[in-house]
């Protein structure tokens, strides 16, 4: 830990620690009510992952830009959407932060920089970079962050927003969380060499990290905003990590007895689950006490029952809804 | 008004624009030469922030034109040739398309997409393609398609000042023909057809490109004693239905003319829209006049029989009459 440039002070960890574990809170609550058949589309989890998007969205400014994945509870809820809003829109409800037109895959919230999770595994790279691009025109200090998956590496638009950016010296901060699965296929049977090279060979700062130890992030995290500030160009996070649940709830249905893991590897990386990780850190190294742990823990489990609360209790999405919002100012 | 080239008017346009708001930015593939003349001038006056030289890498483009419209830009991209749409297509579909209802109307992106359409100039099977019906088909997009420079420019002009996506595509190897354009500031707005010939027998719906061979074709029939009415529907997203249907209900009998392919083209909506709403007005069959279900060819005698001309047009407009005296 010593030999990390930058680390979060004892508050700075804390709200790190009580991000993820809202974050992983939520998750767990959508996979149970995903699995008692309340939702009505499907949910991709992020639960493992947590300390990628807290950690990165911390060093990062409220009108900054991120582009997020189908995996993106984790990174709207980071960059601070409104959890509530987050769940109505998942139950498909008009209070939902897109109100029920995108659901667990789209949620967005422009006014906090969160332009979206996306369906199209790739579909934030280009939409960050240009994001950074008018950042770069407004020659402020605003920058962008598109996180993708090593799936998504293998896009070829990830070349291409990896060329344009280290071009024109973008302020943009890719964070590749590996989870070792594209979809329902292990990395090794679809990435070639490592992804860090791909980002070397644009000549673009490169980090590689455990993605899984949310220091190591924030450490990382810290220095690739600081770069793509600095009006550098852009830096590139590689995050060691694993997806503890499947490519979507309810996979075993597709799967049809098949399978693409071991149950001992998913075990190995439970052990190593970020989360815990972080409290024992902070309550080995005294930054924390136990009451203090208890007391998230408290403020985190309120937050769950009332987004659910709410997003029970809200209207359905209002269904002539579409024709009102293809286009601004015109009916479709 | 002015004789000005259909390329001078867009060129105006964009300078025009680009001079009244500041945030209005153009990027594409050797845009800085205006190698497809329309962005003549705008690197020595804009400066190389608000015009630039992109890689080629369509697919990265049209996501960079949605994020930096999100960003609060006003993005002019220029596509070239329409066929690198295709490279461009999965922002174009599952993003630019989709993002206003799928954030629940946060998204407002005022995109233009400049791209030149159509064959004629032996530009083979990549480069020569009509592919606006896969537009159309999205919802989420405006598609223009000025057949005149007056057109061009006001049309652009209104795109340019929009906030919704708008696809503005060029007739290509046009740029040279000639027309009046209105003095100073004017748009043209959406969602309004034109009556470019009155007539009273036959109507003549023409996209585009396809103007010129309607207009031409009505000359001709005009010598067989036939009064053809030629409509431009001008904006394709969003359609002047109404405009259409009331030249319909004045001839009887229509005749619509696309450069896109046959299956699925805007011709076969229009007919569609025709026979259902237009039902009670009509005396003969709704036809069509498009490009055959094949790939534009190379050779120019093979490329010249699939693209619409103004004999084939005359052709099908006049067999329409003759059934009537039947």
């Amino acid at each position: 830990m010593a030999s990390l440039k930058f680390a979060p002070d004892a508050g700075q960890a804390l709200a790190l620690y009580e991000r993820m574990l809202l974050i992983r809170r939520m998750e767990e609550r959508l996979r149970a009510d995903n699995a008692a058949g309340k939702l009505p589309g499907a949910v991709h989890l992020y639960i493992g992952q947590e300390a990628i998007a807290a950690a990165v969205c911390a060093q990062l400014a409220p009108t900054d830009w991120i582009t997020s994945t189908h995996r993106g509870h984790g990174h709207f809820l980071a960059k601070g959407g409104d959890p509530a809003a987050m769940m109505a829109e998942i139950w498909a409800k008009k209070t939902g932060i897109c109100k029920g037109m995108g659901g667990s895959m789209h949620v967005a919230d422009f006014s906090k920089g969160i332009l979206g999770a996306n369906g199209i595994v790739g579909g934030g790279f280009a939409i960050a970079t240009g994001a950074a691009f008018a950042a770069k025109l407004d020659k402020g200090k605003r920058i962008a962050a598109a996180f993708f998956g090593d799936g998504a590496s293998n896009q070829g638009v990830f070349m291409e927003c990896l060329n344009v950016s280290s071009l024109w010296k973008l302020p943009l901060v890719f964070v590749c969380e590996h989870n070792k699965f594209s979809e329902f296929t292990p990395a090794a049977q679809c990435t070639s060499g490592e992804i860090v090279d791909r980002a070397r060979a644009f000549r673009i700062p490169t980090f590689v990290v455990d993605g899984n130890d949310a220091f190591a992030v924030w450490d990382a995290a810290a220095q690739a905003v600081a770069h793509a500030r600095s009006g550098e160009g852009p830096a590139f996070i590689e995050a060691h990590t694993y997806r503890i649940q499947g490519h979507l709830e309810a996979e075993a249905l597709m799967l049809g007895g098949g399978k693409y893991r071991e149950q001992s590897e998913i075990d190995t990386w439970i052990a190593k689950d970020p989360v815990e990780r972080l409290k024992a850190t902070l309550l080995a190294d005294g930054r924390a006490n136990a009451q203090q742990v208890q007391a998230i823990a408290d403020r985190v489990a309120a937050q769950v029952e009332a987004a659910v609360k709410f997003a029970e209790e809200s209207e359905p999405a209002d269904p002539e809804l579409p024709f009102d919002l293809m286009f601004v100012e015109r009916k479709a | 008004m002015a004789r000005k080239r259909y390329i001078q008017a867009i060129n105006e346009a964009l300078h025009e624009e680009m001079a009244r708001d500041p945030k209005v930015i153009l990027f594409g593939e050797d845009v800085e030469l205006a190698i497809m003349g329309d962005a003549r001038g705008l690197l020595d006056k804009f400066g190389r922030d608000r015009i630039r030289n992109t890689p080629i890498c369509e697919a990265t483009l049209t996501g960079m034109a949605v994020g930096a419209s999100a960003a609060g830009y006003r993005v002019i991209l220029h596509m070239m040739f329409s066929n690198f749409i295709y490279t461009g297509f999965d922002a174009i579909a599952n993003q630019m398309a989709k993002l206003r209802l799928m954030t629940g109307g946060q998204a407002t992106m005022p995109i233009t997409i400049i791209a030149a359409y159509g064959g004629g100039g032996s530009n083979a099977a990549q480069h020569s393609d009509s592919g606006y019906p896969a537009l159309v088909n999205l919802g989420g997009l405006n598609v223009v398609m000025p057949a005149t420079p007056a057109d061009a420019k006001g049309l652009l002009k209104t795109a340019i000042r929009g906030n919704n996506p708008t696809f503005f595509l060029e007739a290509i190897g046009r740029g040279g023909e000639q027309g009046e354009v209105p003095d100073g500031d004017y748009t043209v707005p959406f969602g309004k057809a034109t009556v470019a010939r009155e007539g009273k027998d036959v109507t003549i719906i023409a996209l585009g490109s396809m103007l010129k061979p309607a207009l031409s074709a009505a000359g001709k029939l005009q010598a067989q004693g036939i009064e053809a009415e030629v409509v431009d529907p001008r904006t394709i997203v969003p359609m002047d239905e109404e405009g259409l249907l009331r030249s319909v209900r004045k001839t009887g009998r229509v005749v619509v003319v696309d450069e896109a392919r046959d299956r699925c083209s805007v011709a076969s909506h229009i007919a569609a829209v025709m026979a259902d709403v237009g039902f009670s007005a009509l005396k003969a069959p709704v036809k069509r006049v498009t490009v055959p279900n094949v790939c534009m060819p190379y050779a120019p005698n093979s490329e010249r029989l699939m693209i619409p001309s103004d004999e084939r047009i005359a052709k099908v407009a006049a067999e329409l009459l003759r059934s009537k005296a039947a």
